[in-house]
């Protein structure tokens, strides 16, 4: 499919799961490129936002010199998908504790907001877009605790009440990892949003 | 993910629990897990970046310095760190003392390393992982002593190296023990694998799954001697997926700077220039040892089998 755009999407790989990332998009047949210093973002079709730690990320980020040009690639409009970590990164309000992000999402996120580890796992996830019965792994996961009303964003799968996938434009931000899921269905959706993008970018 | 995380089933035991305790040990990857033995270390590892800490009293190479039995932590210092930063908490506990865990998953730790740096408290039995809801990681020499841990639950594993030297050539040697141990299996037939399986004493499923996939079903990660950014970089250019440094951050001499040169290492361990980079002027690193002058008794990574 597209076969004449040959551009990968970028990971971001400072820290984190990554290396999943990667795995779960080339069994849809996405190249990738794993970001780690700025000349890494030229020409990409989409960009992930892996889990890991959110402030080893963000400290990375300021010493590679990464904040500027990573934050001008997540607003040149490409596909993003953020994950746990990566979606603490792009919300517009880090609380617990209050933490600087690049406020692309307009989302409330709270770090750890389901605990520690001790209360991670998986559990099901209720949603008309993914197939019935996916779950989600939650591995001290931000909990988004407000969408900000009237902000162009569609909250699309929930755990109990709390949105845990939204996509907002060209963003598709999951409190949970899809890397870690069976079938990578969230991935899917992503993928197709890149190959969309691409699309577009070839009609002009 | 069957493919992925093909640990046999156990009893008590559900594959979602394993994704979700190996899965928290995937987000710790490319990343420092530092030792500390206070808040206010909690707090320098994790503004230099490290991505988890590991509470203890006392670094290895003061346990080794100061002798006598060394223990679990002081649940008390272990919740004053887990108050002073928001990265995930480890802390230790020594090999086959199962109650020491229980106090640690009480504490909701984020990790427990049954570790043989502290004590052994059994000589016959390591902790059985399955039975606690918190992720275990565990040391190794070799893939045996890998496999049999991972198959008594844990979900990651470090190479042990030989803590509190500053010393990398035991990390190395057991980092190259184990891929040897796994790309010994590929493409051999049942009969071999079989012969593999009771010599490790581990289920034929996990030998089988290790031959064919090449790799650990579970995070590998290394420890036990790392003291500068290059020895970081070795190991992961070794094939390690982190770094546990103990000793080598705060018995330096300047614990701030080599903590985040060592974590930027550790991202760009394949960046001959970054790393030249950040090991400029580091002031010195803590005075190492030779594992070779160690008597037999003194050496850690003997502990466990």
């Amino acid at each position: 499919m597209n076969g004449h755009d040959e551009r990968p999407v970028g990971v971001l790989a400072l820290q984190g799961d990554f290396a999943d990332h990667e795995d779960a998009l080339a069994a849809f047949g996405v190249a990738t490129r794993q970001v780690r210093v700025a000349a890494d973002l030229h020409g990409l079709a989409g960009l992930v936002l892996p889990g890991g730690e959110s402030t080893t990320m963000l400290k990375l980020l300021d010493v590679e010199g990464l904040w500027q040009p990573l934050g001008d690639s997540l607003r040149s409009g490409i596909p993003v998908l953020a994950t746990c970590a990566g979606m603490i990164l792009l919300a517009e309000r880090v609380e617990h504790p209050n933490q600087r992000s690049f406020g692309l999402l307009p989302i409330t996120v709270v770090r750890n907001g389901y605990g520690r580890q001790y209360h991670s796992g998986t559990f099901p996830l209720r949603s008309d877009v993914l197939p019935a019965g996916t779950t989600g792994t939650f591995i001290r996961a931000p909990r988004i605790s407000q969408v900000r009303p009237g902000a162009d964003c569609e909250v699309l799968a929930w755990r109990d009440q709390d949105p845990v996938l939204v996509r907002c434009g060209a963003m598709l931000a999951a409190g949970f990892h899809p890397e870690l899921q069976p079938g990578h269905p969230v991935t899917a959706m992503w993928v197709a949003m890149v190959r969309t993008a691409r699309g577009a970018a070839l009609a002009h | 993910m069957s493919q992925k995380h093909p640990i046999p089933h156990v009893p008590g035991f559900s594959a979602e629990e394993l994704v979700s305790k190996i899965g928290f040990c995937e987000q710790l990857k490319g990343g420092v897990i530092m030792d500390v033995v206070n808040a206010e270390q909690a707090r320098i590892a994790e503004e230099a970046g490290a991505c988890a800490v590991m509470a203890l009293e006392r670094v290895p190479a003061d346990i080794r310095k100061q002798g006598g039995v060394a223990r679990a932590s002081d649940p008390e210092m272990i919740t004053a760190i887990q108050a002073a930063v928001s990265i995930p908490v480890m802390a230790k506990v020594r090999i086959g003392h199962f109650v020491e865990a229980q106090v640690l998953e009480a504490l909701e730790v984020d990790c427990i390393d049954e570790s043989e740096v502290l004590t052994p408290a059994d000589e016959q039995f390591h902790v059985d992982k399955r039975r606690f809801k918190t992720p275990f990681v565990c040391g190794c020499r070799d893939l045996g002593e890998a496999l049999r841990r991972i198959h008594e639950g844990a979900a990651m594993i470090r190479t042990k190296g030989e803590a509190g030297t500053g010393n990398v050539v035991e990390a190395v040697r057991h980092m190259r023990a184990l891929w040897a141990g796994i790309r010994e299996l590929r493409g051999q037939d049942v009969k071999f694998l079989e012969r593999k399986a009771v010599e490790h004493r581990v289920p034929y499923e996990l030998v089988a799954w290790v031959a064919e996939s090449q790799k650990l079903p579970v995070p590998n990660f290394s420890a036990g001697g790392i003291a500068t950014p290059a020895d970081a970089a070795l190991m992961l250019q070794l094939g390690a997926e982190a770094v546990f440094v103990g000793s080598g951050i705060f018995k330096s001499s300047d614990p701030q700077r080599r903590a985040k040169a060592i974590v930027r290492a550790t991202t760009h361990f394949n960046d001959p220039k970054v790393l030249a980079e950040v090991s400029k002027g580091l002031g010195e690193p803590m005075p190492g040892l030779e594992v070779a002058s160690l008597p037999p008794e003194q050496r850690l990574a003997s502990r466990g089998w």
